[in-house]
């Protein structure tokens, strides 16, 4: 598989008025061609931060380090005009929140075609007949119209499609999603989930599909990522880390989880709180809520280490890792 | 699990909003809810789950009269909450709670969480003097998992979970019968939420509370449901046990909604095949004729466009609203087998 996206030791760091925040600590990882990797984790994990980084979209305070390699590029290494000839060209993302990412005065159509003609130099009126084809291949219904609607006339559902277009106008190598479907009903969700499947398997698209739902995990994704206080936790492929959770984070995750088809008569759920950025626990982050914990965990941190198959995790407890049936 | 004594009976609610649609133009009518009757029983949970816009959380701002219904009867015990006066109804709300979606948009930031708490019982047990109010919040600060010294704390000091957990503690210092969960974890995240379904759990079995769970994740819904009304358009279209739902839907609707669930298990989710519905619910206002269902269903024949089914009681008191339930067969992936 050819690797279309390679990070290396990327940190990112927000500066506060008198104190530093390191929202995002050692992360290393390859993309390949047409693969979809989910990064999971929950509020304050970093998960959405280093991926802002990527795309040079961080808040004025925050900065990254590292390296983010997209062949001989290092995008990190690019100011922002330079990252124009990139940004929504090779690389696009989308936001949870279709309504803010869009502009409420702007038609879609407008908004559509601003893409091709900036990114692939359209004359306007191609611009917007490929932007309407492109409206009915993410599943619109009549799209002249909605091409000629304002967003606020469209639903949510229409409008993270119209966001997803958008997203793929300059048939970009990379999508990274960030919670694309958190806001929308399941139904809706399963219609998104079956368009991100076909982009992958169709155009061969790289997706990063950054959520808290195991749910949709589970559905899409080849490989799998676990974020905890800004370091990945565990990392391979998604059946491993379903089946055979290696961190005590990943399985504490897999407890938490209602699944539809076996009614558990409670929850395992993991003690406790996520951690602050600005007040990480000494030793290893997960310590304090961690059921496996002992005495090393207090003092030193967990180096991300491979265990073979490909997978790698951030834990110093060997012991087996079970507490019951999965619910 | 034997429910015998009904709490709560819902007779042909009806609910109108009126939307405004220019300064001179007749507004619009949109139905919210219409022919919803049902009943719960004391102890029970009954889960009410439908998509954006069917009318869930109106439903149960109708039961605890937080709107006002245009026709239709609430009886709580045999008493028709609509026709309450206004001082009676409020007594009344002792027995009648609610919890929110968003846990700190709805409390208020110029309050401690002890204000916030003991509030309810400011307005309903007035008898109260502040030794015994303080008394009250600090015990049931402690069954909701909440530190005593988080009593002169603000809201703007918690994390969404605890926060939660206050609004619980508001709901349940009334000691009521009934508590409307309206999307009380979608806002949490996993591992919280998994805490707080937990704690709901507990507290309904502590103290023996009758619980309404409204929710949009069909998953969650299962977890904690007896019961479970699916709403459609502000209509009913199935009602029954949780398990009779999820192993055996019986209307086109229920079915699509299953298949829709994400599972957290790769091999079962690549297995699934999962029954698409096309489109998006159409628009309340202008809803279709007869079974307002039949523009995603791919069951519908040209008769459902013409009559409006009725919700019928069929096996076991299950309520199904579907012209053509006995015809159609499930599919095997629609069934999941835990």
């Amino acid at each position: 598989m050819t690797e279309v996206l390679k990070v290396e030791d990327m940190s990112v760091t927000f500066e506060l008025h008198d104190s530093e925040v390191q929202a995002v600590r050692e992360m290393n990882f390859s993309l390949s061609e047409g693969e979809t990797l989910a990064v999971v984790g929950e509020s304050g994990s970093g998960k959405s931060q280093a991926f802002l980084a990527i795309m040079g979209l961080l808040a004025k305070n925050g900065r990254a380090g590292g390296r983010v390699m997209m062949g001989d590029v290092d995008l990190l290494a690019l100011d922002s005009r330079q990252l124009d000839r990139y940004r929504g060209k090779d690389i696009a993302m989308i936001f949870q929140d279709p309504m803010t990412s869009l502009n409420p005065t702007l038609k879609v159509k407008t908004q559509l075609s601003e893409v091709l003609v900036k990114h692939r130099g359209f004359n306007q009126q191609d611009a917007v007949t490929t932007s309407i084809e492109m409206l009915e291949r993410v599943g619109i219904p009549e799209p002249v119209k909605r091409a000629n609607a304002y967003p606020h006339e469209l639903s949510g559902g229409m409008r993270q499609r119209v966001m997803i277009a958008m997203a793929l106008l300059c048939q970009p190598k990379i999508l990274i999603a960030d919670e694309p479907t958190t806001a929308l009903d399941v139904t809706v969700q399963a219609q998104m989930l079956d368009l991100f499947k076909s982009l992958t398997e169709d155009f061969g698209t790289s997706l990063v599909l950054i959520t808290h739902d195991l749910g949709v995990v589970a559905g899409v994704a080849d490989r799998m990522m676990v974020m905890y206080g800004g370091r990945v936790v565990e990392k391979g492929v998604t059946d491993d880390l379903f089946y055979d959770p290696r961190h005590p984070y990943t399985l504490g995750l897999l407890h938490s989880t209602p699944h539809i088809a076996k009614r558990a008569v409670r929850l395992d759920p993991i003690q406790g709180l996520p951690p602050s950025l600005e007040n990480l626990p000494k030793g290893c982050a997960f310590h304090p809520r961690c059921a496996f914990a002992f005495d090393r965990c207090l003092v030193e941190r967990p180096p991300l280490r491979d265990v073979g198959d490909g997978r790698q995790k951030a834990c110093f407890y060997e012991g087996p890792l079970a507490y019951g049936e999965v619910a | 699990m034997a429910h015998t004594t009904t709490l709560l009976e819902i007779k042909d609610l009806k609910k109108t909003f009126s939307i405004a649609t220019g300064l001179f133009a007749r507004p619009l009518t949109l139905t919210a809810l219409e022919d919803i009757n049902f009943t719960i029983r004391q102890g029970e949970t009954l889960g009410i789950v439908g998509e954006s816009g069917c009318g869930k959380s109106t439903l149960g701002r109708c039961i605890l009269q937080l709107l006002t219904p245009d026709e239709g009867q609430v009886l709580w015990l045999g008493q028709d909450l609509t026709k309450l006066p206004a001082e009676e109804m409020r007594q009344r709300r002792q027995d009648l709670q609610i919890i929110f979606q968003d846990p700190l948009a709805s409390l208020n930031p110029r309050m401690t969480v002890g204000e916030i708490i003991a509030d309810p019982l400011r307005t309903l047990r007035p008898e109260l003097n502040k030794t015994e109010r303080r008394a009250r919040v600090l015990k049931t600060m402690e069954s909701v998992g909440l530190l005593p010294e988080m009593i002169n704390r603000y809201p703007h000091e918690f994390s969404g979970g605890q926060a939660q957990r206050i609004g619980i503690a508001r709901a349940l210092i009334t000691e009521p019968k009934l508590i409307v969960c309206d999307e009380p974890v979608s806002a949490l995240d996993v591992s919280i939420q998994a805490q707080i379904l937990n704690l709901l759990a507990e507290l309904k079995d502590e103290f023996g509370l009758t619980l309404i769970f409204i929710s949009h994740n069909l998953s969650v819904v299962r977890h904690v449901s007896d019961r479970i009304l699916v709403l459609y358009l502000g209509r009913i279209v199935e009602l029954a046990s949780g398990d009779e739902i999820y192993e055996d839907p019986k209307h086109p609707y229920t079915r699509a909604l299953l298949t829709a669930v994400p599972i957290p298990d790769p091999k079962l989710a690549r297995l699934r095949n999962i029954d698409a519905l096309k489109g998006e619910i159409p628009s309340p206002i202008n809803p279709p004729s007869g079974c307002t269902f039949r523009t995603r269903c791919r069951f519908a024949k040209p008769y459902c466009a013409e009559k409006r089914p009725p919700l019928e009681i069929i096996e076991n008191g299950r309520l199904v609203a579907c012209h053509r339930w006995r015809e159609i067969d499930v599919p095997a992936e629609a069934v999941l087998n835990g």
